[in-house]
């Protein structure tokens, strides 16, 4: 197989000094699926902006099967046979998938753009590489994994010989993962060369031909995958031994902390979201949420945070009711919440990481005076609560949207832990972020646990949940169906089963998650 | 009110909601058009009043009266295109705000043209002193013939039907080109369209550019098919009532003049009504007025659709 792609001693270093690329090098064989991993901030994503033409090498060359180029612009990246498919999807929800897939490349018919030649490229393309989407479709009104697919066909249809695909997974359910990965061996097979990013690794054990791996802005090495365990390549990306498995003593739960009951919820477009959710959480106790995405977890941590109004049933925290009560109330109660967005609703992104920790304590008088803040005080305590939580930075002063996504996350849990709650919803709370920082986290609320909070996980990764919890319960389509009091005689693929609607508890045995 | 029905229910009236429609309308289309590839043009009344007195300016240099007019309205059109692009410059390249440079456009545009007009003509309120000439009406045949119709349809302004020829012509851009679909593209999610390599600053300064020729050819008819002469502010907020049209009509070309012929309908009342004895300042405040309840009800159904959206 012949090279098609070789990054030789690149270098970039950003405005504001951070040297995110240090002589990096990569080779990629042509018709060849190849991974690019590393922990966030390890430069894998400024790699692929400068493959993709969004940045430019401050040193170095890139060559395009044999050539060296200056990729300078998106344009320049497609005119070279290079697509991407971006983790946040480049598409335009108002329009049509045909219109999507031809923005910039339209076929025309006189002054006026060829509509039926569209529809019929985009089919073209579609039964080509087994990709079919309904050209007609607006893209707003189409499932992510079919968001995706568009993705692919638009830079197939561009001519792409190279697609780049990043964390393309992140957003999948584990059925459309597969869908996926059939597609893009597919495409392989067709004489495509593929660059996967991901942080899974089960995954890039299962696609990847070959793997890059790169820590710290430098290129750690290239290797057959084959020839690599899941456990080496963690290595290599963290430079220690990742311990996988998180050491906890076994649970002592106390009293019910959280109690939910017959809870009930429509979603915005009149499906019923949850179906008569009842469950206990104990102080002391970590009781997880598996599930696959979008089967209730989502309305369940909004309806108990008070970030959704209009369900039926009762919540209560130590019997204070929550539905209907202000966030304010339950934060001062005792809850506190680690949203699975954080940068919608974890951070305010232009701010300080002082004040971004600050928020919510902005009426403890330690912090504020009768009119004015304590600046003394809120610097102190803020930059010590930073170190804690060992957020990267040269000071709490630095604005939280510099970080990367762990460090990111690291001040929303510095945050929501130091208000010492007695019930904490954490909601994927290690979500795309590096290996190091979710382990970080993991052990955090673990600690929390054994300090007597008592702690609902909401999480869609697997190995999280099986790790992490003390028991837990699985979601699928609002209902809980099934329970399981010790999460130790548990395994991967049963709770699989219980996911994908294989197998479902009796009504008896899920109701075990009911103590009080 | 039976003497407001008969002015209402008469032939002439709904002619005049053309003619007063017209400027409006142009500068609407400039403020859709902007909005369309995600801009902001806060300076249309003042790309109107530079258009304005550019136009008469030009026309009378000329001194022709067969192609004056002509030449006064190419000029007011490239007035208005240059003013597009400053301001295209300020907001793309320089990255000032938006809403900031449109008004600093128009507090140029009105003091601005004032000045000129002063040195100019040495008037600092009218140019009436130095002949200019104005755009031709046109009598189209047949339809001049029928009743009611031919009094509504016929004899307006060429600036009137090139208006609404526009309409269709944006249509036809926006809808059915490429360079419309980009231009759309870049509104909708400007990251999207970079990704596939549309350059979306071009694309901007176009929308710019072109929401100023716009402006200036409604700025152009103002002071040479609605009056013969240029007079100081005389634009009087039809700028920021094609903007209300615009973001009522959500900036579609079909919805905006629709809009657009509602604001037109509450200036020619308001005009008819000066003839009848009400006040003076209150007949002059319909039109605004009803820019405030059309705009408050319009608000009203937007706020409560998007609730039931989230229900």
């Amino acid at each position: 197989m012949s090279e098609i792609l070789r990054v030789e001693r690149v270098t970039k270093v950003y405005g504001n000094g951070i040297l995110a690329n240090d002589k990096v090098e990569l080779s990629v064989k042509k018709g060849e699926i190849h991974a690019i991993c590393g922990e966030n901030g390890a430069g894998k994503s400024t790699l692929m902006k400068m493959l993709f033409g969004l940045e430019q090498p401050d040193e170095g060359e890139i060559y395009v099967k044999g050539q060296a180029c200056k990729i300078t612009s998106p344009s320049v990246a497609i005119g070279l046979g290079i697509g991407m498919v971006h983790q946040h999807f480049m598409l335009v929800d108002e329009l049509t998938v045909a219109e999507n897939v031809v923005l910039g490349y339209e076929p025309k018919k006189g002054l006026v753009i060829d509509w039926d030649k569209a529809a019929d490229m985009t089919r073209e393309v579609g039964r080509k590489y087994n990709l079919e989407v309904e050209p007609g479709l607006l893209v707003g009104d189409i499932s992510v994994g079919l968001k995706q697919r568009v993705e692919i066909v638009k830079a197939l249809l561009r001519g792409a010989e190279i697609l780049i695909l990043d964390e393309p997974t992140a957003v999948l359910t584990p059925q459309e993962t597969r869908e996926l990965f059939a597609e893009l061996k597919h495409l392989r097979d067709a004489g495509h060369t593929i660059l996967f990013i991901s942080h899974k690794l089960g995954e890039v054990k299962e696609l990847c031909d070959r793997i890059t791996i790169m820590r710290a802005g430098h290129t750690v090495g290239t290797y057959e995958v084959a020839d690599l365990s899941e456990a080496d390549i963690s290595r290599m990306m963290v430079g220690r031994d990742v311990v996988l498995k998180i050491d906890k003593a076994k649970a002592a739960p106390g009293e019910v902390e959280l109690s939910v009951r017959d809870l009930e919820y429509t979603g915005d477009l009149g499906k019923k979201a949850l179906r008569g959710v009842s469950l206990d959480v104990r102080k002391g106790e970590i009781l997880g949420v598996a599930g696959v995405e979008g089967n209730g977890q989502r309305e369940l941590v909004e309806i108990i945070t008070g970030l959704r109004e209009g369900a039926t049933g009762t919540v209560t925290l130590e019997g204070f009711p929550l539905l209907g009560a202000s966030i304010r109330e339950s934060r001062r109660r005792g809850m506190a919440h680690i949203p699975s967005d954080r940068m919608v609703y974890g951070v305010a992104k232009n701010q300080s990481i002082s004040f971004n920790i600050l928020a919510g304590k902005t009426q403890d008088e330690r912090y504020t005076g009768k009119v004015l803040f304590k600046s003394r005080a809120i610097e102190r305590d803020m930059e010590a609560l930073a170190r804690e939580y060992t957020v990267k930075c040269e000071s709490a002063q630095q604005t939280v949207g510099m970080l990367s996504g762990g460090n990111i996350q690291k001040v929303v849990v510095a945050r929501e832990m130091s208000s010492n709650p007695t019930l904490l919803v954490a909601d994927q709370p290690t979500r795309g972020i590096d290996v190091g920082a979710a382990e970080f986290i993991r052990r955090r609320i673990v600690a929390m646990r054994d300090e007597g909070t008592a702690v609902l996980l909401v999480t869609a990764d697997l190995n999280e949940a099986l790790e992490l919890s003390d028991s837990i319960v699985v979601m699928r389509d609002g209902e809980i169906v099934a329970y399981y009091p010790d999460t130790g005689d548990l395994s991967e693929e049963e709770l699989g089963f219980y996911m994908l609607g294989v197998k479902r508890q009796t009504k008896e045995e899920v109701s075990g998650v009911v103590h009080g | 009110m039976e003497e407001l029905f008969s002015v209402i229910g008469n032939a002439a009236f709904a002619a005049s909601i053309l003619r007063v429609t017209t400027p409006i309308l142009l500068a609407a289309l400039g403020a859709a058009v902007a909005s369309q590839a995600g801009c902001l043009n806060m300076g249309l009344e003042g790309i109107m009043l530079f258009s304005a007195l550019t136009g008469v300016f030009v026309s009378s240099l000329t001194g022709s009266a067969v192609w004056g007019s002509w030449a006064g309205l190419a000029a007011g059109v490239l007035i208005g295109g240059a003013l597009g692009a400053l301001l295209g410059y300020l907001v793309l390249t320089l990255k000032t705000d938006a809403t900031l440079a449109g008004v600093a456009l128009n507090t140029i545009g009105s003091n601005g043209t004032v000045f000129l007009l002063y040195v100019w003509t040495g008037s600092s309120g009218i140019s009436s002193s130095h002949k200019s000439f104005v755009l031709p009406d046109l009598e189209i045949p047949l339809l001049k013939d029928i009743p009611v119709l031919g009094t509504i349809f016929s004899g307006q302004n060429v600036v009137t039907y090139l208006a609404f020829a526009l309409v269709l012509a944006l249509i036809f851009f926006l809808y059915k080109t490429p360079l419309g679909l980009r231009i759309r593209a870049v509104g909708l999610n400007p990251d999207a369209a970079d990704s596939v390599g549309i350059n979306v600053v071009r694309m901007r300064y176009l929308a710019y550019i072109l929401s100023g020729v716009l402006a200036g050819i409604g700025g152009a008819y103002m002071s040479m098919g609605y009056v013969s002469w240029f007079a100081r502010d005389m634009t009087s907020g039809r700028g920021f009532i094609a903007l209300a049209a615009s973001a009522m009509g959500r900036s579609t070309p079909v919805g905006t003049t629709v809009a657009s012929l509602l604001f037109g309908f509450t200036m020619a009342l308001s005009n008819s009504m000066q003839t009848l004895s009400i006040p003076y300042e209150l007949v002059e405040a319909v039109p605004y007025a009803c820019t405030i309840v059309a705009l408050s009800v319009y608000a009203y159904h937007q706020v409560r659709k998007s609730k039931k959206a989230r229900k």
